[in-house]
């Protein structure tokens, strides 16, 4: 039987991919290399580390209205994350997601999904129902 | 959602396309929010640099800016933030003549679409400030907190898109701190160490941001020995909203929602305060600090100075000379440029060696290209806010008071 996580109905398409989870926060302009596609801040727990075509899981989105735009700009360019995940969602990050037509979840019924899905894991995301599957783990 | 005949025409296309996009994409953000309705606002205020746009985002607008008048216009006074690039100094920067095309072509669409061109993120301090409990779309994490905080008014983080669809459709959707309820404090934080100068306020607001942590928590403030000035509060709300995603604080006695402690909790309990010491805010410093060390560029921006700002700067290089390994930038706003243009300021900054640019903030202005354009790493500031920012540029930021990095800047290190 996969895992499977109930959150609020969210934003975008239901897409599946890989997990890449991390217990920091997320803004496209505070954190990230938009052109080669990794994460540039030095202090980031996923420091080096490539986004494009990860589902990303992290606690919050921070700072920076910019991130509303960069979320289209990225997908138009083609290294863009699958979809992302937080405990909670600032406005921003929505407003970007609903724009750039990029899924987008958060306030899981188990609490913070960074401590409930693991990098690597293989997610099923499906923001009108409000669910993300763990396709390759099973509850114990 | 809950709609009205007109919000349903807007959705139905009935009031061109643009309100149609304006329409979907609010109500795809509201049911998001679980927002029960819209609400109208009084201005716009739009985040668009072009670096953030990108090529894709440009072509967009061009599309918004090709449909026909009736269709296109702006519905409330929209006023824009920073742009990507100032035309005046874009060359001594080493920005492209790419970049500058980019930014003519967004400029020409946002005229197409009836907006002004004020190009700031402090026009609280120098267009048309809000009042207590008007409704704005406000697209500047500092501009919110400053408009919600010290005026009391109404916004959320209204990120590009959200707000120019909020400037055509004259509402945006009420959720967040449209909300009284959302409103009320959720953290006590007692300072013990005084902030001494624009620095100090901005360590201050990191301190906070990092604790809260969240754009819905709203942190109430005690223990100021003073009231602090607006570009104190402006510093402070800018680190704030940059290292916490806060929107919203209190400072009872002084904030227009705080009339007192209880108040400030919406007369809730009043949680244990979090005490904030001398150490919290020598720790933020030591973070980034780099004693000695040569400094590339020395930048006073994010958010843009003030008058008073722009004439401590020029104070305190009057009669000096900037390294010529050094390169020291400051970022204010068109009205402001002018005024300092005016009343000599430009000229002592400049003399000296310095920039003065209009309509732009640094880490708006292709952060990363510059750097690579001029060989810049290390980059000295007294905004925390751009500390927190620019190390994903690539750049090691370190934060100093005003005087420090203007006596680093004519040493060429940092003392």
């Amino acid at each position: 039987m996969p895992i499977v996580l109930k959150c609020h109905p969210g934003i975008g398409p239901t897409v599946s991919g890989t997990a890449l989870v991390a217990p920091d926060n997320f803004s496209a302009r505070y954190d990230l290399d938009r052109r080669n596609g990794t994460f540039s801040r030095p202090a980031h727990k996923l420091f080096g580390q490539t986004y494009h075509a990860k589902i990303l899981v992290l606690v919050t989105a921070k700072g920076g209205v910019a991130s509303a735009w960069m979320l289209r700009d990225m997908k138009a360019r083609g290294v863009v994350p699958k979809a992302i995940l937080f405990d909670r969602s600032n406005t921003i990050l929505a407003q970007g997601a609903a724009f750039a037509e990029l899924s987008l979840l958060d306030r899981f019924e188990a609490g913070d999904p960074t401590t409930l899905i693991r990098s690597d894991d293989e997610l099923l995301v499906e923001p009108a129902a409000g669910r993300v599957t763990i396709r390759n783990r099973s509850r114990a | 959602m809950r709609l009205n005949d007109e919000e349903q025409a807007m959705l139905a296309g009935e009031l061109g396309r643009a309100r149609q996009w304006a329409l979907r994409h609010q109500v795809a953000v509201g049911d998001f929010f679980d927002a029960p309705d819209f609400v109208r606002v009084g201005q716009a205020h739009v985040m668009a640099d072009t670096e953030s746009l990108g090529p894709s985002g440009v072509a967009w607008l061009e599309e918004l800016a090709a449909l026909p008048a009736t269709e296109r216009r702006v519905m409330v006074p929209t006023i824009t933030d920073p742009r990507g690039l100032d035309f005046a100094s874009y060359k001594r920067l080493k920005q492209t003549e790419g970049m500058a095309n980019l930014e003519a072509r967004t400029i020409a669409a946002f005229e197409a679409l009836g907006m002004l061109m004020t190009n700031t993120c402090i026009n609280y301090q120098t267009i048309l400030p809000p009042v207590r409990g008007e409704h704005m779309a406000f697209g500047d994490t500092g501009v919110v907190i400053y408009s919600n905080s010290v005026m009391g008014a109404r916004s959320n983080f209204e990120g590009g898109p959200s707000a120019l669809a909020a400037g055509l459709s004259g509402r945006t959707p009420r959720y967040g701190y449209h909300l009284e309820a959302k409103r009320a404090g959720s953290k006590h934080f007692a300072v013990r160490a005084q902030p001494r100068d624009l620095a100090d306020w901005g360590a201050l607001g990191g301190v906070v941001g990092r604790i809260c942590n969240s754009y819905w928590e709203v942190p109430v403030l005690t223990g100021l020995a003073a009231p602090p000035s607006s570009d104190e509060l402006k510093h402070f709300g800018a680190a704030l909203a940059s290292f916490g995603s806060v929107a919203l604080f209190h400072i009872p006695g002084l904030t227009p929602e705080a009339t007192s402690l209880a108040a400030a909790f919406a007369g809730a309990c009043v949680p244990a305060a979090i005490s904030i010491e001398a150490q919290a805010i020598e720790a933020f410093y030591a973070a980034y600090a780099a004693p000695g060390e040569k400094v590339d560029v020395v930048v006073f921006a994010a958010p843009q100075l003030s008058l008073l700002e722009l004439r401590q700067v020029a104070d305190l290089l009057s009669g000096r000379c900037i390294s010529g390994e050094t390169t020291l930038i400051v970022a204010t706003s068109p009205e402001l440029k002018f005024a300092a243009d005016r009343m000599g300021l430009t000229a002592v900054i400049e003399g000296a060696g310095g920039i003065v640019t209009a309509g732009v903030c640094f880490y708006q202005s292709y952060a990363r290209e510059m750097a690579e354009a001029n060989g810049w790493q290390r980059l000295l500031t007294n905004s925390a806010k751009l500390v927190n920012i620019i190390g994903g540029y690539g750049y090691q930021p370190t934060l100093a008071s005003m005087e420090r990095c203007i006596d680093s800047a004519v040493a060429g290190r940092i003392v």
